[in-house]
């Protein structure tokens, strides 16, 4: 039994190989020009980012000196040390910190208890709902914007709470907002995957007496964590590059998440590209990490919601 | 459990979209909700007819879903398709033209910077003309800097269908493939005739990605300028009405409505295609 699967295994394997490399005789001209193409390609892909490196690196009285198209002077990192300590970034981080993980939370609690409920219960209104819900998330946000600005601005909370009054100028708005707009997509993503997920499993949960909590606690959300662990990773860069919401809703810069906050280290190290590349280098390197270490997890949440359906 | 995330979603998206048509109706001053007047069609009157900035943006948005239309998203599909046959280093290849879809079109407008500055950018100096009186501003002229806008675009673009694609062309059944090329198709004819139609769920949606991105685009051409000479858009208009020193809510938010039923198109046709069979 094990001989025979081997030898077939062997076989297919050396039909596939034979083929692959009939393929690649029969291909070589048009294999070499796709390399060319790639190579030349990702080359000038990274041009841009290996250039703020690169110009990050260098003061700026030796670009001054010999101009940014050059090669000489002193390499080093006190632009970084510069831009870190004028440009604030441990605040706009703070705040990007604290936008990021309260709306990703929020959003991905709320969408699964959304998602369990259309994918798992049939109910008149759950494809009304799914839809609205995806809706939402499709449209441009500044056609909302202008209505929550003012419902935010017409809020009136405590000062103790709010030391604006509203919810204009608070991290809390920034969150409300990213979370109301984020909950359509999460939704639609986890609903579709919750789907494949066996009936009978709710079912023999029910038999054993768990209500809709512990199904929801217990069987669901345990199977649901790769869903949740690449749509996590997804909206973490999602709302880190959000750039327009806290544009809209925050007025103090040191509240301001790092992406949003750019703007004003373009005005304030206007001119001093040296320090513009280093603060865009600072900014890039979270994202980076990110994607280096959990590419795998982004790749699966991008896909994962564009294939279904 | 259907409750706080339904009346989230009406409060924070719903609501305001059904506002955003009924403040573009009334005039208001913002500051109360006594301060309504209606207004009938003059909002709408003054954005199609008296606003400068509103057929330049009109313009602006067709031409850049045309740019990523025919140049961005085929570029992104181009890209896929040769990373899926048997290529060494493909890993490399699709984390190189990956990495900008991490970054936010903010900070890609910085980035670009760097490379389109008129004396300092590497463009220029590459070209030789830097310092010299035929360097062009990329950002700066109004004839060139929405292209501009779109190159640095494109950059993340290519690279957001790219990996889509990548995952429809892997949904492709290899048998299909096979069948095709021992009836003699060539490799062109396989792709087009075989593999491009079998993507057809793929295809929807990175349709609908590439419309709602256009409508959508607004960081990087804010950040680059605030959205004006020459880059002026839909989205950057609503915004202008409302945080800028003219703030005029109703005007605001006739833009607004204006930008919600152009969105509608590809909304409801990715809906109605995405739910035809949940009914």
């Amino acid at each position: 039994m094990t001989t025979t699967t081997t030898t077939t295994r062997q076989a297919a394997r050396t039909a596939k190989a034979s083929v692959g490399t009939a393929k690649k005789i029969k291909n070589g001209p048009a294999i070499w020009g796709a390399y060319a193409f790639l190579t030349v390609a990702a080359i000038l892909w990274l041009i841009p980012l290996l250039w703020a490196v690169y110009t990050s690196l260098r003061p700026k009285a030796d670009t001054d000196r010999l101009g940014y198209f050059s090669v000489g002077g002193s390499y080093g990192f006190s632009n970084y040390v510069n831009a870190w300590t004028q440009g604030g970034f441990l605040t706009y981080f703070g705040n990007s910190v604290i936008i990021t993980i309260a709306t990703v939370a929020l959003t991905l609690l709320f969408a699964s208890m959304m998602a369990f409920a259309v994918s798992r219960y049939s109910w008149r209104f759950n494809v009304t709902l799914l839809i609205a819900f995806t809706a939402g998330n499709l449209l441009p946000p500044q056609v909302l914007a202008t209505p929550i600005f003012e419902l935010f601005k017409l809020i009136q909370l405590p000062y103790a709470i709010s030391d604006s009054g509203s919810l204009l100028n608070q991290l809390v708005g920034v969150i409300l907002a990213n979370t109301g707009f984020q909950i359509g997509f999460c939704t639609f993503v986890l609903s579709n995957f919750m789907k494949a997920i066996p009936q009978e499993l709710g079912e023999a949960a029910r038999v054993d007496g768990a209500g809709v909590w512990t199904q929801y606690t217990r069987v669901i959300m345990p199977l649901t964590r790769p869903a949740l662990a690449a749509l996590g990773t997804l909206e973490v860069i999602f709302i880190y590059n959000d750039y327009f919401w806290p544009l809209i809703l925050i007025q103090s810069g040191n509240r301001l998440p790092i992406t949003t906050a750019i703007n004003n280290l373009q005005g304030e190290f206007l001119s001093n590209y040296n320090l513009l590349s280093a603060g865009a280098v600072i900014t890039v390197i979270p994202t980076l990490v990110i994607y280096l270490a959990l590419q795998r997890q982004f790749v699966a949440g991008l896909t994962l919601g564009a294939n279904k359906g | 459990m259907v409750g706080i995330p339904t009346l989230i979603q009406l409060v924070l998206v719903w609501i305001p979209t059904l506002a955003s048509i009924v403040l573009s109706f009334f005039k208001w001053d913002g500051l109360g909700l006594s301060g309504f007047h209606f207004n009938g069609l003059v909002n709408y009157n003054f954005v199609f007819n008296q606003a400068p900035q509103f057929w330049p943006a009109v313009l602006h948005n067709i031409v850049w879903l045309l740019f990523l239309g025919i140049i961005g998203t085929p570029l992104g599909l181009l890209l896929a398709v040769l990373l899926d046959s048997k290529i060494r280093g493909s890993r490399v290849y699709q984390t190189v033209f990956f990495m900008p879809v991490m970054l936010s079109l903010a900070l890609i407008g910085i980035i670009w910077e760097l490379m389109y500055s008129q004396n300092n950018g590497l463009i220029n100096n590459v070209l030789g003309t830097a310092g010299t009186p035929g360097a062009i501003d990329w950002y700066g002229n109004s004839n060139v800097n929405l292209f501009a806008a779109l190159v640095a675009a494109t950059w993340r673009h290519a690279g957001y269908i790219m990996v889509l694609y990548l995952a429809g062309l892997k949904g492709v059944d290899p048998a299909i493939k096979e069948a095709a090329s021992l009836d003699g198709a060539n490799g062109r004819q396989t792709f087009f005739r075989i593999v491009f139609p079998a993507m057809a769920a793929t295809n929807i949606i990175i349709v609908v990605i590439t419309v709602i991105e256009s409508l959508r685009a607004f960081d990087i051409v804010y950040v680059i300028n605030h959205g004006q000479n020459g880059l002026e858009l839909l989205s950057v208009l609503i915004v202008e009405y409302l945080v800028g020193e003219t703030q005029v809510i109703g005007i605001g938010s006739a833009f607004a409505v204006v930008l919600l039923v152009i969105s509608l198109v590809p909304i409801v046709i990715y809906l109605s295609r995405t739910f035809r069979n949940q009914e």
